[in-house]
């Protein structure tokens, strides 16, 4: 442990990080009572890994709930002390993936705030998911699995705040499929929402979002290793349909700014191309490389059920497909935060559910920040984001 | 008797010049001018030794006392949220601000003030019709590229408006210019040609013009003379007002 070659700025001794964590988990609802999902499944029971930071309050007023994006955790800060014990290597070298915001004076700060996240329904951190091993059967569920959306993953969520007898939320804040999250919660449960905080995230994905999202499936699911999703401990798995996904996935999720700035047309340790169709480029060895670190630490199955959870999500439905009578639910101080070159949730798409608040005669803040990130960057502008979140945090409910 | 009155500016001008004159220096002499600059050298004395850096606009307490309680405000250009927040705290409004500048909208946060970061000059495009009681426009307009499309957008989501812009008709920027031939820099107007703010330079009378011409109503108004705000003296004031506050109205 102690040989760690800590690449954060906040290694686990620093006096802003939360230190060592440690993964808890709970089983929530049961074979006789089961969670019964949107789309029509049930569940039953459900294990949900959670992690926690800073203390929670006697009277529980002062919780923060993150809500993860698509390919994270419930390891949102610090550094986990059974990383390798659970398989998790890339927690070894790396705190949670959003430690740079959370932390003793940091912007949601854990010396005044109780920290929560959990891992969404149908992911692969602990939380049940397609490979878990379905009760009935004794096998993995694979693709048995039901569909999960984003509406049940906070119902989850729900049942574990209300296991851990926290009734009221002091603020609940996410980025990308994490921010869809944080709206459900205020549009599901607008009594017991204060705050809210949604970053790089769109009352719906656009066309163009379905389009990445369908032909990251059709990688991993015309993979040979596919197996129909049954390829728990049969074969090597989908894992270059998955690997390819991710790369994908992940030139969504910067920009051309911010590609051209990265790479460039640079050749990869080379002055002149080889003229093959070996790794040339700077950013093919990227993407090589983002995908197969992915593919070790991510189930496809997981891959699959979540972005369909994000296909279909779509806040409006709470208000009959009209976005506007949808916000009137809505009770919460809200905060939305857009990134000036986020192409997978565009500034104008994020500042319409700000728009939707206004017009209901709620009011609203909105940002935009000018970072060339992309969608990336509301996990890397961290000193604009930061300076947000603490101003949001530190108003006082005065409506 | 009438005779004694020193002879008006206008008095030697031709007839067709005369007809597009300000009604403002019908009966206006040199005289006058050399008291208004004689009384604005002692204000300016006084001004030194006693200015407030409340950050709080002369227009604030006149939108304070004219908005009604729990009404619904939109305040466009809000800057740090000064004026909203007094609306909030005494009128309990329900108030939301936009400001296109990233600081003073994490002040805004700061302080509690619901807030948008919008450009103004893209337009309130998502708010509906008639969406708010009030829509407060404070020294903003002749920011603006498109003022009177901002103008026409104001009054479709609002019901009123209260507007206030610097009269560049005043009598000191008159002076600078045909005195001193150069663009006006007051205490007001603290810019230079190269780096003012101000792009859209308009007086009471042009806008008075564009109201009528628009079918806006002023309903009211004051006018920021010397350090004294008084209710608006439209004949008046498009020479001695640096500044006006006008509540406008759909005709």
């Amino acid at each position: 442990m102690l040989t760690r070659d800590f690449e954060s700025n906040t290694p686990p001794h620093s006096p802003t990080s939360v230190g060592w964590t440690k993964g808890q988990s709970v089983e929530l609802f049961s074979a006789e009572q089961p969670f019964v999902l949107e789309a029509g499944g049930v569940l039953g029971p459900v294990t949900v890994e959670f992690e926690t930071y800073g203390e929670l309050s006697p009277e529980a007023d002062n919780v923060v709930l993150i809500t993860h994006p698509l390919s994270a955790d419930a390891h949102v800060a610090g550094w986990d002390t059974e990383a390798t014990q659970r398989g998790w290597d890339f927690r070894y070298r790396k705190p949670g993936w959003w430690d740079t915001v959370i932390g003793p004076g940091k912007a949601i700060d854990t010396r005044r705030f109780f920290v929560v996240c959990s891992n969404v329904l149908g992911s692969c951190y602990g939380t049940t998911g397609p490979a878990s091993i379905n009760p009935q059967t004794g096998k993995a569920y694979g693709l048995s699995f039901p569909i999960v959306t984003v509406g049940d993953w906070v119902r989850v969520q729900a049942a574990l705040l209300d296991y851990l007898g926290i009734q009221k939320l002091y603020a609940v804040a996410g980025g990308s499929l994490g921010g869809q999250q944080a709206l459900e919660w205020a549009l599901a449960f607008p009594e017991r929402v204060e705050r809210c905080i949604v970053l790089a995230a769109s009352p719906r994905l656009s066309a163009t979002g379905l389009g990445f999202n369908a032909v990251g499936r059709h990688t991993i699911m015309t993979d040979p290793g596919f197996l129909g999703g049954n390829y728990y401990g049969a074969g090597p798995g989908p894992g270059n349909g998955l690997a390819a996904a991710r790369m994908l996935a992940h030139i969504t999720y910067l920009s051309d700014e911010a590609m051209h700035a990265k790479f460039g047309r640079r050749l990869r340790g080379k002055s002149k191309p080889d003229f093959s169709f070996d790794v040339e480029y700077e950013v093919e060895s990227y993407l090589n490389y983002q995908g197969q670190t992915f593919v070790r630490r991510f189930d496809a199955n997981s891959y699959l059920y979540i972005t369909r959870a994000m296909d279909y999500y779509d806040a409006a439905e709470w208000g009959g497909g009209d976005l506007v009578k949808a916000c009137s639910r809505i009770q919460a101080k809200m905060l939305f935060v857009s990134f000036s070159s986020d192409w997978l949730y565009p500034p104008e798409q994020v500042r319409s559910l700000a728009l939707a608040l206004a017009a209901c005669g709620q009011p609203a803040s909105y940002l935009d920040i000018d970072s060339r990130y992309g969608h990336d960057a509301f996990l890397v502008e961290t000193e604009q984001v930061s300076r947000i979140l603490r101003a949001f945090l530190n108003q006082e409910i005065a409506r | 008797m009438m005779d004694q009155r020193p002879a008006c500016i206008l008095s030697q001008l031709p007839a067709d010049l005369l007809a597009k004159a300000d009604d403002a220096l019908a009966d206006f002499a040199c005289a006058d001018l050399v008291q208004l600059v004689e009384n604005e050298r002692l204000a300016a004395r006084q001004r030194r030794t006693r200015r407030p850096g409340t950050g709080q606009r002369w227009q604030d307490r006149l939108i304070v006392d004219a908005i009604p309680p729990n009404a619904t405000v939109l305040d466009l250009g809000c800057g740090c949220g000064t004026l909203l927040g007094r609306l909030i705290r005494e009128k309990s409004v329900r108030g939301q601000g936009v400001e296109i500048d990233f600081e003073a909208v994490v002040v805004c946060m700061e302080n509690g003030i619901p807030v948008f970061q919008a450009d103004l000059d893209h337009g309130l495009a998502g708010f509906p019709d008639g969406a708010v009681d009030v829509v407060i426009l404070e020294e903003t307009l002749q920011t603006l590229h498109h003022p009177t499309d901002v103008l026409t957008e104001v009054l479709r989501v609002g019901r009123e408006a209260w507007i206030s812009f610097p009269n560049f008709a005043c009598w000191k920027v008159r002076l600078s210019l045909s005195l001193e031939g150069r663009m006006p820099v007051t205490e007001e107007l603290p810019y230079h040609w190269y780096n003012t703010p101000n792009i859209h330079l308009l007086t009471l009378r042009d806008f008075r013009t564009w109201a009528s011409e628009s079918g806006v109503r002023i309903a009211e108004g004051y006018a920021l003379v010397g350090d004294e705000s008084r209710p608006l003296h439209l004949e008046q004031d498009n020479l001695l007002a640096e500044e006006v506050l006008l509540r406008i109205v759909p005709e």
